[in-house]
């Protein structure tokens, strides 16, 4: 009877405390659909297991309010969901917290994380958790019979006429440039090194700027093609397959010329919740949540291990695997994402970018 | 305006002309405010009028994104109605968010900014006071400087001093900005002020604070309050410094409407501009009324 | 004379000189007013004049190189502008490796990238290799990369070795140095901030004038009309005024864009085809037209309230001399409105160059002013040093304007509503 009392006591004892301990952290991604499959696939499931609670907030690009906090010594983000050239570039400038890849967990099968992440998903200061890609996609309703079909078509403004969507940074525009232009994949990057090559992609820019709509948020261009102010669109393709499947919009994507990427998770240096932000990222990268995520958004899994999980869309019959950038039949020309070149040249370029849109 | 009798028939062309001009030019001013209003209702995820509207088709009309408004970040917007969902509300919803932060910065903003401006408006409207013109420049300068400027300074020194993502910077920052319109009105009312009645209270007896509530309080109020409400009006439609210095649960009402303008463009945001207009048109009044007293109060005829 | 002053001057009740006791209480007064303006003074110090003159600061002083690159610095003070001897790529190398480590390599070669495009990489890639150099490093850092020989690079490298630079009010007009350190134009097609100050000029103006033709004849209308029907009309030009910028600059979207309300209009009367559709927003006409609506009141208020002081006689003098109604408008009536107009003007365009939200919102690429670019440069770009620089110069043309508006209008005829 005492024993059992005792007990129950210390139960609640540690009840109260693992209430007192309970924390917060503030997840910083990129907004709309790419947002709510994080919170549905990692946040709540974390919340529900350990008893904290995750602020999500969104951003443009949640990279670049990360120099400013940590210079400030201000920081307010715990966890930041980053493009791979903008993990190295922050890395590089002493802005990130180094993450030891050796504490992630396991496969279920016990493959060390190492090995279960597909290469390059790892950094001194990053965890990768998806793979997306840059793609075009336009609306069906305006090209009933020949709908275009390549990269150049996107360039094509005879044979398409209409305003095109494109992001407002040269990363990925130079590339699908030199791609339209008959640069085989292979050879973007060794291109863009030289002048003559950005010389190239600009003058290809040049072709269409005047029919361009400049996005800055993901959660745009699906916008921009169902309001009619562009025909085409580039975009994050799990933006585009959400609104083309999950509302019925008569969006299609063309991965002719898609340009891959990593999303990995970093801890500006400084953040306040440190351990509770690294226990998140570990739970969060685990192959369980990068599997669930897929079914709430078309981005591939980090981990070898998740791939076998992925099912369907949350619509319930939608198969996932075909729409993934890594499916067999969308690596046709598909291009991966340079990180280095853009970690070193991206201040460059942006530089030279924005006197090209300034310029009329 | 009516034409004259030996008017030219050019001249009566031209008047006419001159008239319809006028009118072009005030349905220019007006009508985007006005037609935000009726899109507001639209039943159709658009930002033009459909044929159901058109055609006063009640099934075109709804009430939709005002329930936006209100669920828009609620953690359970489909739950039964009662008191649960109104806590929610109230807790949750990013609109309603926005609004608490709007109120509780504008007017903190504002008591801080009237206080100040209207002592130093007090000084300023003596003749003795030493480089007035000077000092009055300065003090005005926060509305003339722009504001990307002011947000940027602020945005480094807010860092350095710890202010940054406070409530207390924000409010600090639309107090300056603020300041400008509570000096300028309340000047104004003191222009033509009759220095002769505080020197008759003081002279009957009255003790100095007995001479400012009781004489120049009065007088003064209306520009008092219209200079509060323009610095509330400022506090409440300003989004640069929010953007630059707030953290990201600080969202104002502006900051919320500018996200929202920049990713997701939807009638939503044509509600809340509506209600803005609205409360746009009672703070018009307000100012409008206050502004007749303070003339009658000094005497002064609507010519 | 003098002595008859002297001998009797006037007094006070309690025997102080009157002239005493005057400049006293005048001095006492003096103070009670600077008093009440103190405090509000003081605030402006603190919370407006000191941050933007600390953020002005950043525009001639820039340490992201000089204290990172202590062995390079050290060299520089000792050996100015002799050619870079074995200590100095010595130095470089040492520097190069303890960034690498110390995770401050990508700042460096981030500061003199600002002033020599292309050269980030140059840094970053080579600290990697920095770490198994060998001497003689001279050879080592050409091998990894002979663009190190480049006299350029070392030019700025001198300069960035002190925090304190023109580099950046060079670079907000297009400018830089060359090896030997005298200015010249960046390369064309880097040219980027002249532009916009020019665009920022000519559309300001332009904004000005619209607001002048479109204000004119409403600012007439008002003060030339009875008083019950100006006061009805003039809450259509300040409903405006007092509604929420943001509003309005979701209207004009609304209105202006492909699949909006005025081409919808236009589409519907047939003046357009549907394919024909009129792009107005996402360029300049976005910003102009959204601007002129949004300032046109700055323009109205001044304007009526110099035109209601106008007595109508004047006029109707001129036209019972004979005068035509245009002579009359021409040569008595437009000659009293000139205060007003400049008022107006000059306010309009004091507060078009500064804009911010709503070029940002419908300027697209062609329609965005100065203002946005020291956005960007703040938020994403952090090149902060740049940002204050362009933010000082647009700071000094502002002022300028200010001054001017105050010698010619005087800031107390500023009015409200």
């Amino acid at each position: 009877m005492f024993l059992k009392k005792l007990l129950a006591t210390s139960a609640l004892v540690a009840l109260g405390a693992a209430g007192a301990q309970a924390g917060e952290i503030t997840v910083m991604s990129w907004g709309g659909a790419y947002t709510k499959s994080q919170v549905e696939a990692y946040q709540k499931p974390w919340m529900e297991a350990t008893g904290n609670k995750v602020v999500s907030v969104d951003a443009d690009n949640p990279a670049t309010p990360i120099k400013p906090q940590v210079e400030a010594g201000n920081v307010t983000i715990d966890i930041a969901d980053v493009e791979y050239s903008d993990a190295v570039r922050l890395c590089d400038e002493g802005l990130l917290e180094e993450i030891d890849a050796s504490a992630l967990p396991p496969a279920p099968d016990g493959t060390p994380a190492e090995e279960d992440f597909i290469d390059g998903a790892l950094t001194d200061c990053a965890v990768a958790n998806i793979v997306w890609s840059t793609i075009y996609a336009y609306d069906t309703t305006k090209f009933p019979d020949s709908p275009p079909t390549t990269m150049a078509d996107f360039f094509d403004l005879e044979k398409f006429p209409g305003k095109r969507g494109m992001r407002k940074a040269a990363k990925a525009n130079l590339e699908m440039a030199l791609m339209a232009d008959g640069v085989p994949a292979e050879e973007v990057y060794d291109l863009l090194e030289t002048d003559e090559g950005v010389d190239r992609a600009f003058a290809k820019l040049d072709t269409i700027k005047d029919s361009v709509v400049w996005w800055e948020a993901g959660a745009q261009p699906p916008q921009l093609l169902a309001d009619g102010e562009v025909v085409m669109t580039t975009a994050y393709n799990g933006r585009i397959f959400n609104a083309a499947v999950g509302e019925d919009k008569p969006f299609q994507i063309v991965w002719d010329g898609q340009i891959m990427d990593f999303d990995l998770f970093v801890i500006p240096k400084g953040a306040p919740n440190k351990e509770l932000a690294m226990d998140f990222l570990k739970f969060s990268t685990g192959t369980k949540p990068l599997a669930d995520q897929a079914s709430w958004i078309s981005y591939g899994p980090a981990r070898k291990s998740s791939g076998a999980l992925v099912g369907t869309f949350m619509d319930g019959k939608t198969e996932m695997a075909p729409h993934m950038p890594t499916a067999e039949a969308n690596m046709g020309n598909a291009l991966v994402n340079d990180f280095e070149f853009w970690a070193d040249r991206d201040t460059e370029l942006s530089e030279r970018f924005n006197a090209w849109l300034a310029s009329s | 305006m009516a034409i004259p009798v030996y008017a030219t028939p050019l001249e009566r062309a031209w008047t006419w002309a001159y008239r319809i001009g006028c009118g072009l030019i005030f349905l220019f001013l007006i009508a985007p405010i006005l037609i935000i209003i009726p899109l507001s209702f639209n039943a159709e995820p658009y930002f033009t009028f459909t044929d159901a509207m058109l055609s006063f088709d009640p099934a075109g009309y709804s009430m939709r994104w005002y329930e936006t408004l209100l669920t828009f970040g609620m953690n359970r917007p489909d739950a039964p109605g009662g008191a649960a969902w109104w806590a929610d509300v109230w807790h949750n919803a990013a609109w309603v968010q926005a609004a608490k932060n709007s109120i509780i910065i504008g007017v903190s903003a504002t008591l801080l900014a009237t206080l100040l401006g209207t002592i130093a408006a007090l000084g300023l409207s003596r003749p003795e006071m030493p480089f007035r013109r000077t000092i009055m420049a300065v003090l005005i300068s926060p509305m003339i400087v722009p504001v990307i400027i002011t947000a940027t300074g602020l945005y480094f020194f807010y860092s350095a001093t710890g202010l940054a993502n406070s409530y207390a910077g924000i409010i600090l920052a639309h107090a300056t900005l603020g300041i400008p319109f509570v000096i300028i009105t309340v000047t104004a009312t003191l222009v033509g002020f009759d220095h002769s009645l505080t020197r008759a209270a003081m002279n009957l007896g009255a003790s100095p604070p007995r001479v400012f509530f009781r004489i120049i309080m009065p007088l003064i109020l209306p520009g008092v309050v219209s200079g509060a409400l323009f610095a509330f009006v400022t506090s409440f439609d300003e989004v640069v410094v929010v953007l630059f210095v707030a953290a990201h649960d600080q969202q104002t009402i502006p900051r919320q409407m500018w996200n929202g303008i920049r990713e997701q463009i939807s009638p939503a945001i044509l509600a809340a501009a509506t209600l803005l207009v609205i409360f746009s048109i009672i703070l018009l009044t307000t100012v409008e009324l206050l502004r007749r007293r303070s003339e009658r109060l000094r005497g002064i005829k609507q010519s | 004379m003098p002595e008859a002053r002297t001998a009797a001057p006037l007094r006070t009740a309690d025997g102080v000189p009157l002239k005493t006791a005057l400049a006293r209480a005048q001095r006492r007064a003096k103070w009670r007013a600077a008093g009440l303006v103190l405090p509000l003074l003081l605030f402006i110090l603190a919370s407006f004049v000191i941050p933007i003159g600390q953020m002005l600061f950043r525009s001639v002083s820039n340490d992201e190189f000089s204290s990172h690159m202590p062995h390079m610095v050290a060299w520089f003070a000792e050996n100015g502008d002799a050619e870079p001897d074995d200590a100095a790529w010595e130095a470089l190398v040492l520097d190069l490796r303890q960034a690498r480590e110390d995770r401050t390599i990508g700042l460096i070669g981030t500061r003199v990238n600002y002033e020599l495009s292309g050269t980030r990489s140059l840094f970053t890639s080579t600290a990697r290799k920095a770490e198994d150099m060998e001497p003689p490093y001279r050879e080592a850092l050409l091998d990894a990369d002979e663009d190190w020989a480049d006299p350029e690079l070392w030019g700025v490298m001198r300069r960035a070795s002190s925090p304190y630079t023109d580099a950046f009010y060079l670079a907000a007009v297009d400018r830089t140095r060359d090896a030997t350190g005298s200015v010249e134009m960046v390369d064309e097609n880097r040219q980027v901030y002249v532009a916009i100050f020019w665009r920022t000029l000519v559309l300001s103006v332009t904004i000005a004038l619209l607001c002048l033709l479109l204000g004119y004849p409403i600012a007439h209308l008002l003060a030339t009309l009875p008083m019950r029907y100006s006061n009805l009309l003039m809450i259509l030009v300040l409903l405006p005024f007092w509604t929420s910028l943001l509003v309005r600059t979701t209207s004009w979207m609304v209105l202006l864009q492909s699949q909006g309300v005025v081409n919808d209009v236009l589409v519907w009367i047939g003046i357009i085809g549907e394919d024909g559709r009129i792009q107005m927003m996402y360029n300049q006409a976005g910003t102009v037209i959204a601007m002129t609506h949004i300032l046109l009141p700055f323009m109205i208020l001044p304007l009526y309230s110099v035109m209601r002081t106008i007595p109508p006689s004047y006029a109707r003098a001129a036209r019972s001399l004979g005068a035509t109604s245009w002579t009359t408008f021409r040569r008595i009536y437009l000659p009293q409105t000139v205060p007003g107009m400049g008022a107006g003007i000059l306010l309009v365009f004091i507060l078009a160059v500064g804009y911010y939200i709503t070029p940002a919102l419908v300027g697209g690429t062609t329609g965005t002013l100065i203002s946005n670019l020291i956005a960007f440069h703040m938020q994403e770009s952090h090149n902060w040093s740049l940002a204050a620089a362009l933010a000082g110069i647009l700071l000094a043309a502002v002022l300028l304007l200010y001054w001017l508006y105050d010698r010619l209008v005087g800031i107390d005829n500023m009015k409200l509503g």
